[in-house]
């Protein structure tokens, strides 16, 4: 009796030692053929854009594409960004202070793309004065803050730095 | 299925049919016992093979043509509209084609609700048709994207966008989607070859949905099991083939009414721009046949919760055979269950409504109501009306009701099922 356990032991190791080597080998197989469809060395190429930004006056903003998305680059008026610093975190879905979202108070500078189903908000409309994605209803203030609708978080803020006083990089 | 002692008559046959007994397949499809009551209802299914087979064709001869490239999609399609010789009608088949297969779909799924076709022994064939379905939407809202049109591209954009509201990977699932940080070309390319590869899973699954239809056979108008083969039942061919061609021909000239005098009414003006990233159309609506999923997916306050919500509303409909545990199936004899049914159609024909429409104000009240009801009528008024409602009596045999007055027994109990 003895002897058979000893003997199915030895099995159940082979066996077990198969499987795993095999299932291994077959992780290590399919590995490439789902990396695959992550993004490309020549998408991740075009990471950064540098944008001149002198022509825009305040009030108005421009709209650049950056890996394929628009980014709003807004000079923002004295009363928009005061109305953005007044507003209380204790109002905001997703809190965050206006300081935190820009550099330079005057340059708001975002992706456009609404974080609830990626639609681009239209400028100057909505409830707070700043954006309203027309997809589903979200309102965002002058900080590109959610205020009001589905969507979960604020719009987001790309990594970017001055130049000089008119020239911002993105990425 | 019925045991088959088939032998063909010629000597080649024999030889062949001992090796692969295809010639025993077409005698068992052509002798298949079916019950005689199938009405109009039950022609679908030949239909939606009929509407498979049309889309694969009508597709193989646009791939010959079209051009999988952001930068040349658009083009290549109005090259197909223009330039190819029939090109335009046979795009015209394939995307009004497109809203046929479903329209003929929602009749065959509705078809098993009111009949109870999805209840034992069928579960299976039920689920297998539930997954059918989810692999035609994801197939069709594929298709829609391939012309890269404003509709396309931010139709793409709203539902690839949905996985980014799966907690933590949500972000990372979305990127592998598309292959970058946005719907671009890797986005087309790889959308081009699933809507290629996806019928034919379709058509393995269309298979395998046939035969464990032909192991119990099929249901009937008034849902009783029946005998097979007796005389409740005739043959598949001629009697359902005829009956499942002149539905078709029916079919067809609707088809054809769409194709030659309405090609467009059907789609949305906005796909004939080009895909432009930076601009979203004013209102994003998907396809009619998605609508009612979409007023779901809006209805719901949280993003996450929607996504949830418009899964769930699919998922549900798998556990359909154990959330409805009444033993009768046809509602011809559940009173209430009949009541509910139309109340269901027309819950989700308003759901569908209110798809197309803004989300807010009525339009957002009505949708989330009709969300509520579409749940609450498999969760809560299913299961509880399958254990309370008075069920009217199931006439013994096909034959029974057919005879008026006093059934004659002599019937009855030749064709009385197994007890």
């Amino acid at each position: 009796m003895s002897d058979t356990e000893k003997k199915t032991n030895r099995r159940d190791f082979l066996f077990t030692a198969s499987y795993t080597v095999g299932a291994v080998g077959i992780g290590a197989t399919i590995w490439p053929f789902i990396d695959q469809m992550n993004p490309d060395s020549s998408v991740k190429a075009l990471a950064t854009t540098e944008v001149d930004i002198s022509q825009i006056e305040p009030g108005k903003s421009i709209t650049v594409l950056w890996r394929g998305k628009p980014v709003f680059i807004k000079r923002r008026t004295e009363t928009e960004i005061s109305e953005a610093k007044a507003v209380s975190l204790d109002d905001l879905k997703h809190p965050e202070k206006d300081e935190d979202r820009v550099k330079k108070a005057e340059w708001l500078v975002m992706m456009g793309i609404c974080s609830h189903l990626g639609c681009v908000p239209l400028s100057d409309k909505g409830e707070y004065n700043g954006w309203f994605c027309p997809c589903h209803g979200s309102h965002y203030d002058t900080s590109g803050r959610i205020r009001k609708g589905p969507a979960p978080t604020n719009m987001e803020i790309p990594k970017y730095a001055f130049i000089d006083d008119n020239t911002i990089r993105i990425g | 299925m019925s045991e088959h002692t088939y032998t063909p008559k010629s000597k080649f046959g024999k030889w062949f049919n001992d090796r692969l007994p295809l010639l025993s397949l077409a005698s068992h499809l052509t002798d298949y016992p079916t019950p005689k009551n199938l009405n109009y209802w039950w022609t679908f299914g030949g239909i939606l093979t009929f509407c498979l087979l049309s889309q694969i064709i009508t597709g193989l001869v646009l791939a010959m043509h079209y051009v999988a490239h952001a930068d040349l999609a658009f083009s290549s399609v109005e090259h197909i509209m223009r330039d190819v010789n029939y090109g335009w009608l046979i795009r015209y088949i394939h995307s009004n084609g497109a809203s046929m297969f479903f329209l003929a779909v929602y009749i065959h799924i509705f078809r098993s609700l009111f009949y109870g076709s999805y209840k034992s022994p069928r579960e299976i064939i039920w689920i297998l048709g539930m997954i059918i379905y989810l692999l035609m939407m994801a197939t069709a809202f594929m298709g829609y994207v391939l012309p890269w049109g404003q509709m396309s591209f931010w139709g793409a954009t709203v539902i690839t966008n949905l996985f980014s509201a799966i907690p933590l990977f949500g972000e990372s699932i979305t990127t592998w989607l598309w292959g970058g940080y946005s719907v671009d070309n890797p986005t087309l390319t790889r959308f081009f070859s699933l809507h290629y590869l996806f019928p034919f899973l379709i058509l393995g699954l269309v298979i395998l949905h046939i035969w464990a239809l032909h192991v119990p056979g099929n249901n009937n108008p008034i849902g009783i099991d029946v005998k097979k083969p007796s005389k409740d039942t005739v043959p598949f061919h001629p009697y359902i083939t005829i009956k499942d061609l002149f539905a078709l021909l029916i079919f067809l000239i609707i088809f054809s009414g769409f194709i030659f005098f309405a090609p467009n009414v059907l789609g949305h003006s906005d796909n004939y721009i080009q895909a432009n990233p930076l601009v979203t159309p004013k209102h994003i609506v998907p396809e009619w046949y998605l609508l009612p999923f979409y007023a779901i997916l809006r209805s719901v306050p949280d993003k996450l919760g929607g996504v949830i919500l418009m899964f769930g509303s699919i998922f549900i409909l798998m556990a359909l055979p154990w959330l409805d545990s009444s033993k009768v199936r046809s509602s011809v004899f559940r009173p209430l269950n009949k009541i509910f049914f139309w109340v269901l159609v027309v819950d989700v024909l308003a759901l569908g409504y209110v798809g197309a429409m803004p989300a807010e104000g009525l339009y957002l009240f009505v949708a989330r109501l009709g969300t509520i009801y579409y749940f609450a009528h498999f969760l809560l008024i299913l299961p509880i009306l399958s254990r309370i409602e008075k069920t009217q009596p199931l006439p013994l045999s096909i034959t029974e009701p057919v005879l008026t007055g006093m059934p004659k027994m002599e019937f009855i109990k030749s064709d009385k099922p197994d007890v």
